[in-house]
């Protein structure tokens, strides 16, 4: 009894430490605790606890002497912790491909090679530090409802010209990520913008007719799920598919002319304590045999080169430094100003 | 004769210059190699960063006072389409940066000169190679200087070098390898008629003296018209004294006949038995004189013609028998039987008869002088598988126990006959005439009686 009181004060005095050194904001945090821990493992990551919490156990059930602090923050608050403050993790996990590709460039990550990383395709790695483990469409969310007596469109062209043939339906009624806030939200965007001229109409558009700005995806699905919006744009597929099952009215749809496929990635920072263990968990996270078990676990669609060939139009955001193009001060500054300018209109 | 001392070896040396001049090229080879794939690494390198300054440079503008530059997506990925390097890029006007990572260091007068320039330098831990770009910018009245830089690590091309230099000396080992193989060849190739010079002079037998005809590379050419005129010389020296050999022979029995001649008529006129004996005693000595003499001039033939045998087959029996013909009268005089026994239909050789006959002869002779009065002598032709054998076997005092080498050298003789007059030339001439048909002459003891028992050996027709 006196053990587990010591231990429990114990676990309590580290959270407050951890906690209250933190410079950046930390949304969940929670430890994952073990009978007998021998070390534990840091884990800094955009996952929420809730889609994640699954995965580290079963980490934990093949390494039961581990514990696991996992901590959640934003991406941009990711990457002020491991970029500003070098605060102490093992693993960063993170959504933001730009930003954990701007952390690898920068000299912020550790570099690790195995069989399980040797494993994985060319386009799910880069220099040997940032290795991505699921891959995840950007698709449209809707609710059947709003779109009945509609054809459904199969592309963005399409799209935009339901959204400009019926304002009515439509106003007030769409939305899509707040690109100032949402990391994800802003690389979609920028992705967008590569491959074709339609983002901006498609911004017009929406902004025409009044769209609401996101911070994030399960929000902007929580809303059409209720009836608030119509449709959501560019929202993560993997966790709209989670919804799916409960609600009939719910659709996803996948553009035709191209869908962005975003990659999770994950690094170990150079300020990792315990580079064995953070050295394991990538193992965990890449190997072709724990692909199923992630899908599983989490609902978010593990690396699979087979659907990249079978889906003509998955565009996966290529590691590397184009994404560091992005994250140019002026870059930004000037694409989110025409975004604004095309979304908010007066 | 004089032992030659091999001092270096002609081919080891030729070989060994060949493999320096290899070992040379090779390592030229490999470093041309490295430093060209070097260079061209260096050069993409180098043209890839100046593309991507350029692409970003293009993209700067001003625009009310302000300057913007729109970083073009491909200018940085392209950066990460070779390989997988670190990236970094800043943006200068008069040195303040406008854009980029604002520590990166730019290359010394990159903007006074208004071209390009390259530097290396290390940053955040790595080697880069950092390219500037300057261009002139009027933001509203004023001309600034915009540098582009735009900086690459040279991981990649330290991995790419390092196999360059892998492949660059296994090209070199491989090159040098083949020259080494390829020199072995040459060398013996080279050395070949040299070689064959050695084998066809080693080849001759020691009485050919004849101008060796082998064709030679030009090189050769002066060493064997001298081997040629010297053996040539030796040749000519050689005869002369043969001839003079034979020509003092004949001058010496000459004369002895007359001696003898003259001391025959004297014995018969003389009645005193002491001027008798003393008379026969010059007749004696006249009568081995001239015998001696024969046999000087037999060696001097047998010698003329071993170097140019006139070959013909032969029955050795026949001739055998033609020679015991022509002693007997001499074996007779000493109750001496000579019997001839063998096959008569084979036993053929193909030889020079007169000089097979002179062998013999001379064989005989040795036994008739050697036997006691009133014995045997046999002469036996045999066959072998590839030789036909003739033993002539007598009765006489044998061979002794003294050294038999020197008995077939010239002028020696067996230690047990001192008190026989001889020439010692007899056995010399038998082993020359067997050497130059190719066969070979044995002395051993009788086995039957005492007595010796002298076989010749010739290789059969």
């Amino acid at each position: 009894m006196r053990v587990s009181y010591i231990a429990l004060g114990l676990i309590g005095w580290i959270w407050v430490q951890m906690t209250s050194a933190h410079g950046f904001v930390a949304e969940e945090e929670r430890l994952f605790e073990v009978d007998r821990p021998a070390a534990t493992l840091n884990i800094l990551s955009t996952a929420d606890l809730s889609v994640f919490a699954p995965l580290v156990e079963a980490f934990q059930a093949r390494n039961p002497t581990v514990e696991v602090h996992y901590v959640t923050a934003s991406s941009s608050e990711l990457m002020k912790a491991l970029y500003e403050e070098d605060a102490e993790f093992d693993i960063a996990i993170s959504s933001a491909m730009d930003l954990q590709t701007k952390l690898v460039n920068d000299g912020f990550a550790e570099r690790y090679v195995s069989t399980e990383t040797a494993s994985l395709p060319d386009w799910a790695k880069w220099r040997d530090r940032l290795y991505a483990f699921t891959q995840e469409p950007a698709v449209l969310v809707y609710s059947k409802i709003a779109f009945e007596g509609l054809p459904q469109p199969t592309n963005r062209d399409e799209l935009i010209a339901l959204l400009r043939e019926n304002p009515d339906r439509f106003q007030g009624r769409v939305g899509t990520y707040d690109i100032r806030e949402s990391g994800a939200g802003y690389l979609f965007a920028t992705q967008d913008s590569r491959q074709s001229e339609s983002l901006w109409r498609m911004a017009e558009v929406m902004g025409r007719l009044d769209a609401r700005l996101y911070c994030c995806s399960s929000r902007m699905i929580r809303d059409v799920v209720e009836g608030r919006l119509a449709l959501a744009y560019n929202v993560l597929g993997s966790y709209a598919a989670a919804h799916l099952a409960d609600n009939m009215d719910l659709g996803i749809l996948q553009f035709s002319d191209f869908t962005t496929v975003m990659l999770r990635t994950v690094l170990i920072p150079k300020t990792a304590g315990n580079l064995d263990l953070a050295g394991q968990f990538v193992d965990f996270l890449v190997s072709e045999d724990n692909r199923d078990l992630i899908e599983d676990l989490t609902g978010l669609p593990a690396i699979d080169p087979g659907v990249l060939q079978r889906e003509a139009a998955f565009r996966p955001i290529r590691l590397g430094p184009g994404l560091l193009v992005y994250l140019d001060q002026l870059k930004r500054r000037t694409f989110i100003r025409a975004w604004l300018n095309a979304m908010v209109q007066p | 004769m004089t032992v030659v001392h091999a001092r270096g070896s002609l081919r080891r040396r030729l070989l060994l210059q060949l493999l320096l001049v290899a070992a040379i090229l090779s390592f030229a080879l490999y470093f041309t190699v490295r430093v060209l794939a070097q260079q061209a690494a260096e050069t993409t390198q180098d043209n890839i960063l100046i593309a991507s300054a350029t692409a970003i440079s293009e993209a700067a503008r001003a625009e009310r006072g302000q300057i913007l530059v729109d970083v073009p997506y491909s200018a940085l990925s392209m950066l990460g389409s070779i390989a997988e390097e670190r990236v970094f890029y800043r943006v200068t006007a008069n040195d303040l940066t406008v854009t980029g990572y604002d520590d990166l260091p730019a290359p010394a007068r990159a903007a006074e000169t208004g071209k390009p320039v390259f530097a290396t330098a290390i940053y955040r831990d790595d080697e880069v190679r950092i390219a500037a770009l300057p261009r002139r910018l009027t933001v509203g009245d004023e001309t600034v200087i915009l540098t582009v830089l735009v900086a690459q690590t040279r991981l990649g091309l330290a991995a790419v070098s390092l196999q360059i230099s892998i492949a660059a000396a296994a090209a070199g080992i491989g090159f040098f390898l083949l020259s080494g193989a390829l020199s072995w060849f040459a060398t013996n190739n080279a050395m070949r008629p040299l070689n064959r010079l050695a084998k066809s002079v080693e080849r001759r037998g020691p009485q050919d003296l004849s101008p060796v005809a082998t064709s030679a590379p030009t090189e050769l050419v002066p060493l064997l018209q001298s081997l040629n005129t010297f053996m040539a010389r030796l040749s000519a020296s050689l005869a002369r004294t043969e001839d003079f050999i034979a020509e003092a022979a004949h001058h010496v029995r000459t004369p002895l006949a007359t001696v003898r001649t003259q001391s025959e008529i004297a014995l018969r006129s003389v009645r005193k038995p002491e001027n008798k004996q003393i008379l026969r005693e010059v007749i004696r000595a006249a009568d081995e004189s001239s015998r001696s003499a024969g046999q000087l001039l037999d060696h001097a033939m047998v010698a003329l013609r071993s170097d140019n045998l006139e070959k013909e087959q032969l029955n050795m029996k026949d001739l055998a028998q033609d020679v015991i013909r022509s002693i007997s009268p001499t074996a007779d005089l000493k109750d001496i039987r000579i019997t001839c026994s063998g096959s008569d239909t084979t036993s053929a050789v193909e030889g020079d008869p007169i000089l097979l006959q002179n062998a013999l002869r001379n064989l005989l002779d040795n036994a008739v002088k050697y036997s006691p009065e009133d014995s045997r002598i046999k002469v036996e032709i045999s066959e072998g598988a590839s030789t036909v054998r003739i033993d002539v076997l007598d009765e006489g005092r044998g061979l002794g126990d003294g050294d038999r080498s020197h008995l077939t050298e010239r002028f020696g003789r067996g230690d047990n006959v001192r008190d026989i007059i001889g020439s010692g030339l007899g056995l010399t001439i038998v082993e020359e005439v067997v050497s130059a048909h190719g066969g070979s002459l044995a002395l051993t003891d009788n086995p039957e009686r005492r007595g010796t028992c002298a076989s010749l050996t010739l290789p059969s027709a």
